[in-house]
């Protein structure tokens, strides 16, 4: 008997197999206290010192409803062009685990405040639209720490730690409709759409978005189809991806998974799986079956959440500018082709160049610096832009010492270099590098003698009228000052020397 | 001087308005009852007397500095041990919570504190207010002072009984299907459930939530009118709480006048089932309001009949759902937490050994009534019969102002009788659970005993959402008239208890 592999290639699995996704966002809202209490919603307070009887769900306690996070949601609805309820309830979601102190969920269930929605993303230029199920309001669990295994997870674990502190803060569960794009298309389409949220969020200003602190999470259904076929496959439920790298690298890992499984003649189970940012995998969780049942009744300590057509109208007024239109807008401001502005999405580019282009830099530079330098980077290093240390402001002062003249590009790029290695500021780099042009003319009068000395074919040929000719004494220079001149510069004295 | 637990409430704070007695005085001669009768009684679960002198002295401390003090500043009252007192150790009548003690007060506690009214103790109540005879309490049946061998009704059978016993004038009870009413009217005393979200229930430890009312209980109408009054109103941290000025309760237990008031005899509220003396007592007080001036016709409710069974399944699945925080994670009992054991296994043992029987048994009927393939089925059609009985009320107060029934089919039966049939039990509520699906103000109020057995009857009287008044006003009425033939309040009439110590 041979052993099946465990995944197949990428473009093996999509020959043979249409991936089909479903995306289930959580969003921790930034309001200043919890969802049914008064709690403080700070992270990182020491363990369980953010809680009362309401969050902790002492015997008695009663829920009432944060009013700023039902306008937070239904922000975030009229955002992905969702409904809004003229009515709609919280219900209960009952199952046991020890970091939720109720033993039920005070979530929404058949009748969540934003349905019916759309949204669009855009990958490698072309506009995906992904439709969007529903946005509900819910509360967060406590945080548990599970300790004495190997492993940090419960298995193998001798006791474990929870802090209520996270309980009851408020989430928004943005759940997409099933989303069937070209297979090669699938996860980098996730992705941006994850990207697209958190944008979008921000925008809002209801989350603070912090992915390192847990505020948005993703959990992606994947399930195949063979190709041309209509009939949906198995799903599975990766939990907690929770970088846009992650999403993409998750995704794709499950599309190679089950086209192993189903390729081998086996079948996906149905289950929650989890993923495993260092080793790039997913491993099997808890099964999960259709039979899993919630019990989801009407939650009768709180009453109907009905907002008013007035103030859902109010809010949209507020909102800002939709990202489609807002890029539309900025790709005419700036002047980029079509082609141009695709490589600025697709490299994450976006908000960067925005906020360089705020601090006066041309789009042209700004755009050239981050898709150039820091992009390609980022992308060399496997790392998000945003993480690369190296934001719009210090973009900006290497491009201020460009226009200056106290660089030129090739120089910026070294200092860019020494920037990505943690070697100070644009300044202490050029410093500590040497790398400020030579402004002194007679030392690149020096230099240019020693050109027209060493060749003189070339001189011979700008003499018998081909001017173009000097290109190369100009390199020659640039060459022998190790590239800190200015090429301008140089070709000025170059011609007041040969005399054209 | 006269024995002040035979007091009313009123007269108590009149006796202390005028300085002839302190809270001390009063609250100290409650808790030499307590100490002399609740030996047989067993209508406490936890009797806190320092604390209770402690805010005697507080009050007494007040009036002689001269502050404006509430009506009922210094009376003393018995808490129903399923609100939360902090400090205090709160049950609910179960073994799992056995040790808890709540770090905050319901709000119900905050208002009593705040009008100075004096907190005895905790009272018995069937496990988690799931029965009508306080025989499911893990902490052993409480017994009607009328008669020792009886069950003083249930849930709220240690408040009702308190108050029966002298024990304290007052008490407060909650009402899911008839927790306050039935104990009332087993106990030939006065038990109001107020309009759903009229009271507080912030502390209140959930049963079923969308049926659970605290209200008072008393000896008179008058008393449980003004402790009415100290505890309703609308409570921000209870989001289903009515946002409405306090309908006029004292006001109209004060006035008494049924003249020309409109009252429906709800004609699937008697008949095959009830006992002949509590109907005989239930018509003659009917007459005796007609004489009053009061124009009563027959009313059909058609859909009553089905509210048990809808009751049946919305409280078990409400209940199966409240009770999931029981889980020995963060308070009261922790049963097999031997290092060994799983966070599950343990939530498992101590639910099992941390509840009782009854609890189990609606526990594993609501968890069903909501499991997938079913809750169309159950729940779904049980909010429809709610609706249902919702629109009789409304239909039937389009014709009168308020609805009359007996409180309960049958007066006080003896302690184990029932207990193994919850069929029997159950159908004890059949008169009180209406009111709760539809969430409007009712009461029961003595008007008699029974023939058969000489043991008190309840009258109950139903009246529309925010409308308690008007339980309040034929109560009052109803009060004075009888009081007038028995030459005082039906509990004159009830035997002396033994004093055990």
């Amino acid at each position: 008997m041979t052993v099946a592999a465990d995944v197949l290639e990428i473009d093996d699995a999509l020959a043979q197999y249409d991936p089909v996704m479903g995306l289930e966002v959580h969003v921790e809202l930034n309001t200043k206290s919890k969802m049914f209490c008064g709690c403080p919603t700070e992270f990182g307070a020491p363990p369980n010192t953010q809680t009362c009887p309401v969050c902790l769900g002492l015997p008695g306690a009663l829920p009432v409803v944060n009013a700023r996070g039902v306008e937070s949601a239904i922000k975030i609805g009229l955002a992905l062009n969702c409904e809004i309820a003229e009515w709609c309830r919280f219900a209960r979601k009952n199952y046991f685990y020890p970091d939720m102190p109720k033993n039920f969920q005070t979530s929404q269930y058949d009748e969540p405040i934003a349905f019916n929605g759309w949204t669009e993303v855009v990958v490698d230029g072309e506009t995906y639209r992904i439709e969007i199920e529903r946005a509900h309001m819910e509360e967060d669990t406590g945080k548990s720490t599970h300790v004495g295994g190997a492993t940090g997870r419960i298995h193998g674990a001798s006791h474990s730690l929870v802090d209520y502190n996270r309980a009851g803060i408020p989430l928004i569960e943005i759940v997409t409709k099933t989303i069937e794009v070209p297979g090669e298309k699938a996860a980098a389409v996730a992705r941006a759409y994850v990207s697209m949220l958190r944008d979008l969020l921000l925008a809002l200003g209801v989350s603070d978005v912090r992915m390192d602190q847990g505020s948005l999470r993703c959990d992606a259904n994947v399930s195949l189809k063979p190709r041309g076929s209509s009939t949906l496959g198995t799903r599975t439920e990766t939990k907690n991806v929770n970088s846009f790298r992650s999403v993409e690298r998750a995704i794709t890992y499950e599309i190679t998974r089950q086209a192993a499984v189903l390729s081998s003649g086996g079948k996906v189970v149905q289950e929650t799986r989890h993923w495993h940012e260092d080793t790039g995998v997913t491993t099997s969780g808890r099964e999960k079956s259709d039979a899993d049942d919630y019990r989801y009744f009407p939650e009768p300590d709180l009453v109907p959440v009905a907002p008013s057509r007035e103030w859902v109208e109010e809010l949209r007024a507020t909102l800002p500018e939709a990202p489609s239109v807002r890029r539309a807008r900025l790709q005419e401001d700036w002047g980029f082709t079509d082609l141009e502005m695709r490589d600025v999405i697709n490299g994450n580019a976006l908000e960067p160049i925005v906020a360089t282009v705020e601090l006066g830099v041309t789009p042209a530079a700004a755009k050239k610096w981050w898709l150039g330098e820091l992009a390609r980077s980022a992308n060399e290093s496997g790392q998000e832009l945003d993480a690369l240390g190296v934001g719009p402001e210090q973009v900006a002062e290497v491009q201020k010492l460009v226009d200056e003249g106290t660089l030129n590009d090739k120089l910026a790029r070294q200092v860019f270099e020494g920037l990505l290695a943690g070697e100070g500021t644009p300044a202490e780099i050029i410093e500590k590098r040497g790398l400020a042009l030579v402004s002194d003319d007679s030392a690149l009068i020096e230099a240019i003698d020693r050109a027209i000395a060493a060749n003189p074919d070339v001189v011979e040929k700008v003499n018998s009228g081909k001017p173009a000719a000097a290109g190369a004494l100009i390199g020659a220079v640039m060459k022998d000052m190790r590239g800190q001149a200015d090429a301008a510069k140089v070709r000025q004295l170059l011609n007041e020397k040969l005399g054209i | 001087m006269t024995d002040l637990t035979r007091k009313t409430a009123a007269e108590l704070a009149e006796l202390m308005t005028s300085g002839q007695a302190s809270s001390v005085e009063v609250t100290q001669a409650h808790l030499d009852r307590i100490a002399a009768v609740d030996g047989d009684v067993h209508a406490f679960l936890h009797v806190d007397a320092e604390g209770a002198l402690a805010q005697a002295k507080a009050v007494d401390t007040k009036r002689a500095a001269g502050e404006q003090l509430a009506p009922l500043a210094g009376v003393p009252l018995a808490l129903k041990d399923v609100l939360t007192q902090e400090g205090v150790p709160t049950t609910a009548g179960s073994k799992i919570l056995e040790g808890w003690k709540p770090p905050y007060d319901s709000t119900v506690v905050k208002r009593l504190k705040a009008a100075g009214i004096v907190i005895l103790g905790k009272t018995n109540m069937d496990e988690f207010a799931m029965g009508s005879s306080t025989e499911n309490s893990a902490y052993g049946t409480t017994h009607n002072p009328w008669d020792l061998s009886r069950i003083p009704g249930g849930s709220g059978g240690g408040s009702s009984a308190a108050i029966s016993a002298y024990e304290a004038p007052l008490a407060i009870g909650t009402d899911t299907g008839g927790s306050i009413r039935q104990p009332g009217a087993f106990t030939g005393t006065v038990g109001v459930k107020p309009t759903y979200g009229g009271t507080s229930r912030y502390g209140l430890i959930a049963l079923a939530s969308s049926l659970d009312t605290p209200g008072p209980c008393a000896r008179t109408t008058l008393d449980a009118a003004l402790l009415h009054e100290a505890i309703a109103g609308y409570d921000p941290m209870d989001s289903t709480s009515i946002n409405q000025p306090v309908p006029a309760v004292v006001e109209a237990a004060r006035d008494g006048d049924v003249a020309g008031l409109r009252i429906g005899v709800v004609k699937e509220l008697g008949g095959e089932g009830y006992q002949p003396g509590v109907e005989a007592r239930f018509h003659e007080a009917v007459e005796l309001l007609t004489k009053l001036g009061a124009e009563v016709v027959e009313v059909s409710c058609p859909h009553f009949e089905y509210a048990l069974p809808a009751y049946y399944l919305i409280l078990p699945s409400e209940a199966s759902s409240n009770l999931a925080r029981f889980d020995a994670m963060r308070y009261g009992l922790r049963v097999g937490d031997n290092g060994e054991n799983s966070a599950e296994k343990v939530t498992s043992l101590t639910r099992e050994a941390g509840f009782g029987a009854e609890v189990k048994r609606r526990i594993i009927l609501g968890t069903h009534a909501l499991s997938s393939g079913y809750y169309d089925a159950y729940y779904g059609q049980a909010q429809k019969v709610r609706t249902l009985i919702a629109r009789d009320f409304a239909k039937a107060y389009e014709q009168v102002d308020v609805l009359v029934s007996p409180a309960t089919p049958t007066t006080a039966f003896a302690i184990g009788d029932r207990i193994d049939d919850p069929i029997a039990m159950y159908k004890n509520d059949l008169c009180t659970i209406p009111s709760n699906l539809a969430g409007n103000a009712a009461a029961s109020f003595p008007c008699g005993l029974a023939d058969e057995d000489g043991l008190p009857v309840g009258f109950h009287v139903m009246a529309p959402v925010m409308r308690d008044d008007l339980c309040y006003q034929v109560g009052a009425a109803l009060e004075s008239a009888l009081a007038e033939q028995w030459g005082g309040v039906l509990m004159t009439k009830a035997p002396e208890l033994g004093v055990t110590r």
